[in-house]
Protein backbone atom coordinates (compact mmCIF):
# COMPACT_ATOMS: atom_id res chain seq x y z
CA UNK A 1 0.00 0.00 0.00
CA UNK A 2 1.11 3.63 -0.33
CA UNK A 3 2.48 6.13 1.83
CA UNK A 4 1.48 9.04 0.12
CA UNK A 5 -0.89 11.17 1.80
CA UNK A 6 -4.41 10.94 -0.69
CA UNK A 7 -5.33 14.01 -2.51
CA UNK A 8 -8.67 14.30 -1.50
CA UNK A 9 -10.73 14.38 -4.75
CA UNK A 10 -13.27 17.16 -4.76
CA UNK A 11 -16.15 16.14 -3.98
CA UNK A 12 -19.86 17.03 -4.96
CA UNK A 13 -22.03 18.02 -2.57
CA UNK A 14 -24.17 14.97 -2.73
CA UNK A 15 -26.43 15.33 -0.21
CA UNK A 16 -25.98 19.05 0.40
CA UNK A 17 -27.57 21.95 -1.03
CA UNK A 18 -26.38 21.22 -4.60
CA UNK A 19 -28.14 18.42 -4.55
CA UNK A 20 -31.62 19.19 -3.45
CA UNK A 21 -31.59 22.31 -5.88
CA UNK A 22 -30.51 20.56 -9.34
CA UNK A 23 -34.16 19.45 -10.84
CA UNK A 24 -33.68 16.43 -13.19
CA UNK A 25 -35.55 18.19 -16.18
CA UNK A 26 -32.56 20.97 -15.83
CA UNK A 27 -29.63 18.59 -15.81
CA UNK A 28 -31.71 17.05 -19.00
CA UNK A 29 -32.07 20.25 -20.74
CA UNK A 30 -28.67 21.31 -19.71
CA UNK A 31 -27.05 18.52 -21.17
CA UNK A 32 -29.56 18.69 -23.91
CA UNK A 33 -28.05 21.91 -25.10
CA UNK A 34 -24.81 21.20 -25.18
CA UNK A 35 -25.42 18.15 -27.29
CA UNK A 36 -27.44 20.80 -29.83
CA UNK A 37 -24.71 23.10 -30.33
CA UNK A 38 -21.51 21.98 -29.49
CA UNK A 39 -20.41 21.54 -33.33
CA UNK A 40 -16.85 21.18 -34.38
CA UNK A 41 -16.21 18.54 -32.14
CA UNK A 42 -14.39 19.36 -28.51
CA UNK A 43 -17.44 18.88 -26.47
CA UNK A 44 -15.15 19.48 -23.58
CA UNK A 45 -15.20 23.13 -24.11
CA UNK A 46 -18.69 23.29 -24.21
CA UNK A 47 -18.84 21.35 -21.17
CA UNK A 48 -16.78 23.57 -19.10
CA UNK A 49 -18.40 26.53 -20.22
CA UNK A 50 -21.75 25.26 -19.35
CA UNK A 51 -21.25 23.31 -16.26
CA UNK A 52 -18.77 25.35 -14.43
CA UNK A 53 -18.87 29.15 -15.95
CA UNK A 54 -23.14 29.39 -16.68
CA UNK A 55 -24.43 26.86 -14.50
CA UNK A 56 -21.76 26.59 -11.58
CA UNK A 57 -22.53 23.00 -10.72
CA UNK A 58 -19.04 22.94 -10.04
CA UNK A 59 -15.74 24.76 -9.69
CA UNK A 60 -12.66 24.39 -11.97
CA UNK A 61 -11.35 21.53 -9.98
CA UNK A 62 -14.24 19.32 -10.07
CA UNK A 63 -14.71 19.85 -13.29
CA UNK A 64 -10.42 18.40 -13.86
CA UNK A 65 -11.15 15.99 -11.50
CA UNK A 66 -13.71 14.13 -13.53
CA UNK A 67 -11.95 15.00 -16.53
CA UNK A 68 -9.15 12.99 -15.63
CA UNK A 69 -11.60 10.13 -15.03
CA UNK A 70 -13.30 10.64 -18.37
CA UNK A 71 -9.27 10.56 -19.86
CA UNK A 72 -8.03 7.72 -18.60
CA UNK A 73 -11.14 5.23 -19.30
CA UNK A 74 -12.17 4.29 -22.51
CA UNK A 75 -15.00 6.31 -24.04
CA UNK A 76 -15.69 9.65 -25.31
CA UNK A 77 -15.15 12.30 -23.26
CA UNK A 78 -18.36 14.01 -23.81
CA UNK A 79 -20.07 10.99 -22.73
CA UNK A 80 -17.79 10.11 -20.33
CA UNK A 81 -17.85 13.15 -18.33
CA UNK A 82 -21.98 13.63 -18.62
CA UNK A 83 -22.43 10.03 -16.84
CA UNK A 84 -19.89 11.36 -14.04
CA UNK A 85 -21.70 14.91 -14.10
CA UNK A 86 -25.08 13.45 -13.74
CA UNK A 87 -24.27 10.94 -11.21
CA UNK A 88 -22.45 13.58 -8.73
CA UNK A 89 -25.86 15.74 -9.31
CA UNK A 90 -28.52 13.03 -8.95
CA UNK A 91 -27.12 9.53 -8.90
CA UNK A 92 -27.83 7.19 -11.58
CA UNK A 93 -30.71 8.53 -12.81
CA UNK A 94 -29.24 12.00 -13.14
CA UNK A 95 -26.06 10.21 -15.18
CA UNK A 96 -28.94 8.70 -17.39
CA UNK A 97 -30.09 11.99 -18.45
CA UNK A 98 -27.12 13.55 -18.97
CA UNK A 99 -26.10 10.89 -21.62
CA UNK A 100 -29.24 11.23 -23.20
CA UNK A 101 -29.06 14.37 -23.14
CA UNK A 102 -25.84 15.33 -24.42
CA UNK A 103 -26.27 12.61 -27.31
CA UNK A 104 -30.40 12.78 -28.60
CA UNK A 105 -29.59 15.53 -30.40
CA UNK A 106 -26.44 14.59 -32.56
CA UNK A 107 -28.19 11.31 -32.91
CA UNK A 108 -30.96 12.48 -33.97
CA UNK A 109 -29.17 15.12 -36.79
CA UNK A 110 -26.67 12.25 -38.03
CA UNK A 111 -29.58 9.87 -38.24
CA UNK A 112 -31.58 11.80 -41.01
CA UNK A 113 -28.06 13.11 -42.62
CA UNK A 114 -27.55 8.70 -42.95
CA UNK A 115 -30.63 8.34 -44.08
CA UNK A 116 -30.52 11.90 -46.66
CA UNK A 117 -27.13 10.31 -47.63
CA UNK A 118 -28.41 6.83 -48.18
CA UNK A 119 -31.01 7.50 -50.66
CA UNK A 120 -28.85 9.89 -52.79
CA UNK A 121 -24.97 8.88 -52.19
CA UNK A 122 -24.70 9.20 -55.75
CA UNK A 123 -25.39 12.72 -55.96
CA UNK A 124 -22.55 14.38 -56.91
CA UNK A 125 -23.43 18.01 -55.18
CA UNK A 126 -23.56 15.82 -51.75
CA UNK A 127 -20.74 13.50 -52.23
CA UNK A 128 -18.38 16.64 -53.32
CA UNK A 129 -19.32 18.22 -50.13
CA UNK A 130 -18.85 15.08 -47.84
CA UNK A 131 -15.56 15.32 -49.86
CA UNK A 132 -14.67 18.63 -48.74
CA UNK A 133 -15.86 18.05 -45.00
CA UNK A 134 -13.63 14.96 -45.32
CA UNK A 135 -10.22 16.42 -46.16
CA UNK A 136 -11.22 19.77 -43.95
CA UNK A 137 -11.39 16.90 -41.06
CA UNK A 138 -8.03 15.76 -41.75
CA UNK A 139 -6.38 19.08 -41.48
CA UNK A 140 -8.59 19.47 -38.21
CA UNK A 141 -7.71 16.27 -36.78
CA UNK A 142 -3.91 17.17 -37.24
CA UNK A 143 -3.87 20.41 -35.85
CA UNK A 144 -5.69 19.10 -32.87
CA UNK A 145 -3.83 16.28 -32.27
CA UNK A 146 -0.45 18.66 -32.90
CA UNK A 147 -1.17 20.57 -30.49
CA UNK A 148 -2.07 17.90 -27.75
CA UNK A 149 1.25 16.29 -28.90
CA UNK A 150 2.80 19.22 -28.49
CA UNK A 151 1.74 20.12 -24.77
CA UNK A 152 2.56 16.01 -23.96
CA UNK A 153 5.78 15.84 -25.28
CA UNK A 154 8.74 16.40 -23.10
CA UNK A 155 11.04 13.61 -23.51
CA UNK A 156 12.69 11.37 -26.82
CA UNK A 157 10.52 8.33 -25.10
CA UNK A 158 7.48 10.26 -25.41
CA UNK A 159 8.45 10.66 -29.23
CA UNK A 160 9.76 7.12 -29.41
CA UNK A 161 6.33 6.06 -27.48
CA UNK A 162 4.41 8.21 -30.06
CA UNK A 163 6.34 6.25 -33.32
CA UNK A 164 6.16 2.99 -32.26
CA UNK A 165 2.69 3.29 -31.49
CA UNK A 166 1.67 4.92 -34.67
CA UNK A 167 3.92 2.48 -36.50
CA UNK A 168 2.27 -0.38 -34.94
CA UNK A 169 -1.38 0.84 -35.86
CA UNK A 170 -1.11 2.30 -39.25
CA UNK A 171 1.82 0.57 -41.08
CA UNK A 172 2.24 -2.49 -39.20
CA UNK A 173 -1.99 -2.91 -38.68
CA UNK A 174 -1.72 -4.34 -35.65
CA UNK A 175 -4.89 -5.02 -33.54
CA UNK A 176 -5.57 -2.04 -31.54
CA UNK A 177 -6.21 -4.51 -28.80
CA UNK A 178 -2.45 -5.65 -29.23
CA UNK A 179 -1.27 -2.37 -29.05
CA UNK A 180 -3.11 -1.35 -26.14
CA UNK A 181 -2.06 -4.81 -24.02
CA UNK A 182 1.70 -4.06 -25.34
CA UNK A 183 2.72 -0.84 -25.52
CA UNK A 184 -0.01 0.50 -22.67
CA UNK A 185 2.43 -1.52 -19.97
CA UNK A 186 5.26 -1.00 -20.97
CA UNK A 187 4.89 2.96 -21.42
CA UNK A 188 3.20 2.70 -17.58
CA UNK A 189 6.45 0.82 -16.79
CA UNK A 190 8.72 3.22 -18.04
CA UNK A 191 7.18 6.22 -16.12
CA UNK A 192 6.34 4.01 -12.71
CA UNK A 193 6.75 5.68 -9.74
CA UNK A 194 10.36 6.36 -8.80
CA UNK A 195 11.59 8.16 -5.59
CA UNK A 196 14.75 9.97 -7.39
CA UNK A 197 12.33 11.32 -10.11
CA UNK A 198 8.76 12.21 -8.69
CA UNK A 199 6.08 12.52 -11.36
CA UNK A 200 4.27 15.96 -11.60
CA UNK A 201 0.88 16.01 -10.99
CA UNK A 202 -0.33 17.32 -14.49
CA UNK A 203 -2.61 20.24 -13.02
CA UNK A 204 -3.39 21.29 -16.74
CA UNK A 205 -5.49 18.39 -17.58
CA UNK A 206 -5.02 18.25 -21.40
CA UNK A 207 -7.91 17.14 -23.33
CA UNK A 208 -6.73 14.40 -25.15
CA UNK A 209 -9.82 13.55 -26.76
CA UNK A 210 -10.18 16.57 -28.00
CA UNK A 211 -11.36 15.76 -31.72
CA UNK A 212 -13.82 13.07 -30.82
CA UNK B 1 -31.75 -11.08 -33.23
CA UNK B 2 -29.82 -12.21 -36.47
CA UNK B 3 -26.51 -12.44 -37.17
CA UNK B 4 -25.91 -9.41 -38.65
CA UNK B 5 -27.11 -7.42 -35.48
CA UNK B 6 -24.98 -9.90 -33.58
CA UNK B 7 -21.90 -8.68 -36.02
CA UNK B 8 -22.78 -5.01 -35.15
CA UNK B 9 -23.02 -5.18 -31.70
CA UNK B 10 -20.04 -7.23 -31.12
CA UNK B 11 -17.80 -4.74 -33.58
CA UNK B 12 -19.55 -1.44 -31.62
CA UNK B 13 -19.09 -3.14 -28.20
CA UNK B 14 -15.27 -4.00 -29.07
CA UNK B 15 -14.79 -0.28 -30.35
CA UNK B 16 -16.19 0.69 -27.08
CA UNK B 17 -13.84 -0.90 -24.56
CA UNK B 18 -11.41 -0.06 -26.70
CA UNK B 19 -11.05 3.65 -27.07
CA UNK B 20 -9.08 4.08 -24.67
CA UNK B 21 -8.14 7.23 -26.25
CA UNK B 22 -11.00 8.49 -27.24
CA UNK B 23 -12.91 8.50 -30.96
CA UNK B 24 -9.97 9.78 -32.94
CA UNK B 25 -7.79 6.42 -31.90
CA UNK B 26 -10.34 3.87 -32.22
CA UNK B 27 -10.80 5.17 -36.45
CA UNK B 28 -8.04 2.78 -37.68
CA UNK B 29 -9.75 -0.33 -36.00
CA UNK B 30 -13.55 0.84 -37.29
CA UNK B 31 -11.86 1.33 -40.64
CA UNK B 32 -10.75 -2.23 -40.71
CA UNK B 33 -13.55 -3.87 -38.70
CA UNK B 34 -16.37 -2.31 -40.80
CA UNK B 35 -14.66 -2.09 -44.57
CA UNK B 36 -12.23 -4.70 -44.68
CA UNK B 37 -14.01 -7.21 -42.16
CA UNK B 38 -17.15 -7.19 -42.77
CA UNK B 39 -17.21 -5.46 -45.76
CA UNK B 40 -19.71 -3.28 -44.57
CA UNK B 41 -18.66 0.04 -46.05
CA UNK B 42 -16.71 0.95 -49.11
CA UNK B 43 -13.34 3.48 -48.79
CA UNK B 44 -15.47 6.23 -49.91
CA UNK B 45 -18.59 6.19 -47.71
CA UNK B 46 -16.90 5.24 -44.78
CA UNK B 47 -14.93 8.67 -45.57
CA UNK B 48 -18.42 10.25 -46.18
CA UNK B 49 -20.15 8.76 -42.92
CA UNK B 50 -17.10 10.30 -40.73
CA UNK B 51 -17.91 13.83 -42.62
CA UNK B 52 -21.74 13.13 -41.79
CA UNK B 53 -20.37 12.94 -37.70
CA UNK B 54 -18.13 16.05 -38.51
CA UNK B 55 -21.55 18.20 -39.62
CA UNK B 56 -23.71 17.16 -37.01
CA UNK B 57 -23.65 18.81 -33.22
CA UNK B 58 -22.63 16.48 -30.26
CA UNK B 59 -19.44 14.23 -30.40
CA UNK B 60 -18.76 12.80 -34.39
CA UNK B 61 -18.70 9.31 -33.12
CA UNK B 62 -22.18 9.36 -33.41
CA UNK B 63 -21.64 8.49 -36.84
CA UNK B 64 -21.52 4.88 -35.47
CA UNK B 65 -25.39 5.46 -35.32
CA UNK B 66 -25.18 5.93 -39.60
CA UNK B 67 -23.25 3.17 -40.40
CA UNK B 68 -25.68 0.77 -37.63
CA UNK B 69 -28.44 2.21 -40.29
CA UNK B 70 -26.35 1.41 -43.49
CA UNK B 71 -26.02 -2.10 -42.51
CA UNK B 72 -29.19 -2.88 -40.66
CA UNK B 73 -31.79 0.41 -40.88
CA UNK B 74 -33.08 1.74 -37.76
CA UNK B 75 -32.37 -1.63 -36.16
CA UNK B 76 -28.79 -1.58 -36.83
CA UNK B 77 -28.82 2.08 -35.59
CA UNK B 78 -30.43 1.28 -32.35
CA UNK B 79 -27.35 -1.17 -32.12
CA UNK B 80 -25.10 0.17 -33.15
CA UNK B 81 -25.74 3.23 -30.59
CA UNK B 82 -26.21 1.26 -27.38
CA UNK B 83 -23.27 -1.00 -27.80
CA UNK B 84 -21.02 1.58 -28.20
CA UNK B 85 -22.07 3.94 -25.64
CA UNK B 86 -23.17 1.31 -23.25
CA UNK B 87 -20.15 -0.60 -22.26
CA UNK B 88 -17.88 2.64 -21.76
CA UNK B 89 -20.62 4.67 -20.17
CA UNK B 90 -21.08 1.65 -17.20
CA UNK B 91 -17.65 1.08 -16.69
CA UNK B 92 -16.46 4.85 -15.97
CA UNK B 93 -19.91 4.73 -13.90
CA UNK B 94 -18.65 2.40 -11.45
CA UNK B 95 -15.10 3.38 -11.72
CA UNK B 96 -16.21 7.50 -10.70
CA UNK B 97 -17.74 5.99 -8.09
CA UNK B 98 -14.23 4.31 -6.62
CA UNK B 99 -11.83 6.40 -7.99
CA UNK B 100 -11.02 7.87 -4.45
CA UNK B 101 -9.25 4.76 -4.19
CA UNK B 102 -7.25 5.36 -6.89
CA UNK B 103 -6.04 8.79 -6.11
CA UNK B 104 -4.15 7.71 -3.34
CA UNK B 105 -1.98 5.51 -5.68
CA UNK B 106 1.88 6.56 -6.89
CA UNK B 107 0.73 4.59 -9.97
CA UNK B 108 -2.17 6.77 -11.10
CA UNK B 109 0.28 9.41 -12.17
CA UNK B 110 2.39 6.86 -14.34
CA UNK B 111 -0.89 5.90 -16.06
CA UNK B 112 -1.68 9.39 -16.82
CA UNK B 113 2.34 10.39 -17.72
CA UNK B 114 2.56 6.83 -19.66
CA UNK B 115 -0.70 6.52 -21.41
CA UNK B 116 -0.55 10.32 -23.31
CA UNK B 117 2.42 9.29 -25.80
CA UNK B 118 0.21 6.25 -26.61
CA UNK B 119 -3.19 8.04 -27.28
CA UNK B 120 -0.58 11.23 -29.37
CA UNK B 121 0.35 7.83 -31.22
CA UNK B 122 -3.15 6.33 -31.55
CA UNK B 123 -4.64 9.88 -32.68
CA UNK B 124 -2.08 10.21 -35.31
CA UNK B 125 -2.90 6.80 -36.03
CA UNK B 126 -6.64 8.06 -36.60
CA UNK B 127 -5.73 10.74 -38.76
CA UNK B 128 -3.71 8.61 -41.16
CA UNK B 129 -6.70 6.89 -41.40
CA UNK B 130 -8.92 9.53 -42.64
CA UNK B 131 -6.64 10.86 -44.73
CA UNK B 132 -6.14 7.91 -46.78
CA UNK B 133 -9.81 7.62 -47.71
CA UNK B 134 -10.17 11.96 -47.95
CA UNK B 135 -7.16 13.19 -49.51
CA UNK B 136 -7.85 11.74 -53.05
CA UNK B 137 -6.07 15.06 -54.75
CA UNK B 138 -4.48 17.44 -55.21
CA UNK B 139 -7.30 20.12 -54.46
CA UNK B 140 -7.90 17.53 -50.86
CA UNK B 141 -4.48 18.12 -50.40
CA UNK B 142 -4.53 22.25 -50.12
CA UNK B 143 -7.99 22.11 -48.79
CA UNK B 144 -6.83 19.81 -45.72
CA UNK B 145 -3.46 22.24 -45.57
CA UNK B 146 -5.35 25.71 -45.49
CA UNK B 147 -7.67 24.11 -42.66
CA UNK B 148 -4.52 22.60 -40.39
CA UNK B 149 -2.89 26.25 -40.85
CA UNK B 150 -5.93 27.74 -39.95
CA UNK B 151 -6.03 26.28 -36.62
CA UNK B 152 -2.90 25.44 -35.93
CA UNK B 153 -0.98 29.38 -36.45
CA UNK B 154 -4.27 30.92 -35.99
CA UNK B 155 -6.03 32.50 -33.81
CA UNK B 156 -9.01 30.57 -31.90
CA UNK B 157 -10.98 30.06 -35.54
CA UNK B 158 -14.30 28.27 -34.45
CA UNK B 159 -13.32 24.39 -36.55
CA UNK B 160 -17.42 24.22 -37.16
CA UNK B 161 -17.05 27.49 -39.65
CA UNK B 162 -13.53 25.73 -41.32
CA UNK B 163 -15.54 22.15 -41.66
CA UNK B 164 -18.39 24.87 -43.19
CA UNK B 165 -16.05 26.38 -45.65
CA UNK B 166 -14.54 23.11 -46.63
CA UNK B 167 -18.32 21.41 -47.49
CA UNK B 168 -18.23 24.57 -49.78
CA UNK B 169 -15.08 24.34 -51.38
CA UNK B 170 -15.79 20.75 -52.00
CA UNK B 171 -19.02 21.59 -53.67
CA UNK B 172 -17.25 23.79 -56.30
CA UNK B 173 -14.10 22.28 -56.61
CA UNK B 174 -14.55 18.38 -55.84
CA UNK B 175 -17.70 17.62 -58.20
Amino acid sequence: MSETQPVPLPKFKRDGEIAQRVPLHEIFLTFLVIGGTSFGGGVVAYLRNSLVAVKGWMDEEEFLAALEISQALPGLNATNMSVIVGDRLRGPIGAILAFFGVTLPGTAIVLILGIVYAQNHHNPYITSVLKGVGAASVGLLLAVTLQIGHKQMQHTLDLILVIVTVTMVSFLHFQLLTVLITVGPIAIYLYRPHPARPLEDDKHVVDKKAAD
Amino acid sequence: MHSTSWNLCGVFSLLSILAVGGGTAILPEMHKLTVDEHAWLTDDQFRDIYSLGQIAPGPNMLMVVVIGYHVDGYLGAAIAFFSFFLPACLLTFVTARVWDYFRASPWRLSVQRGLAPMVIGLMTGGVISIARTAIINPTTVVLAALVFCALYFGKKINPALLILAGGILGLFCLR
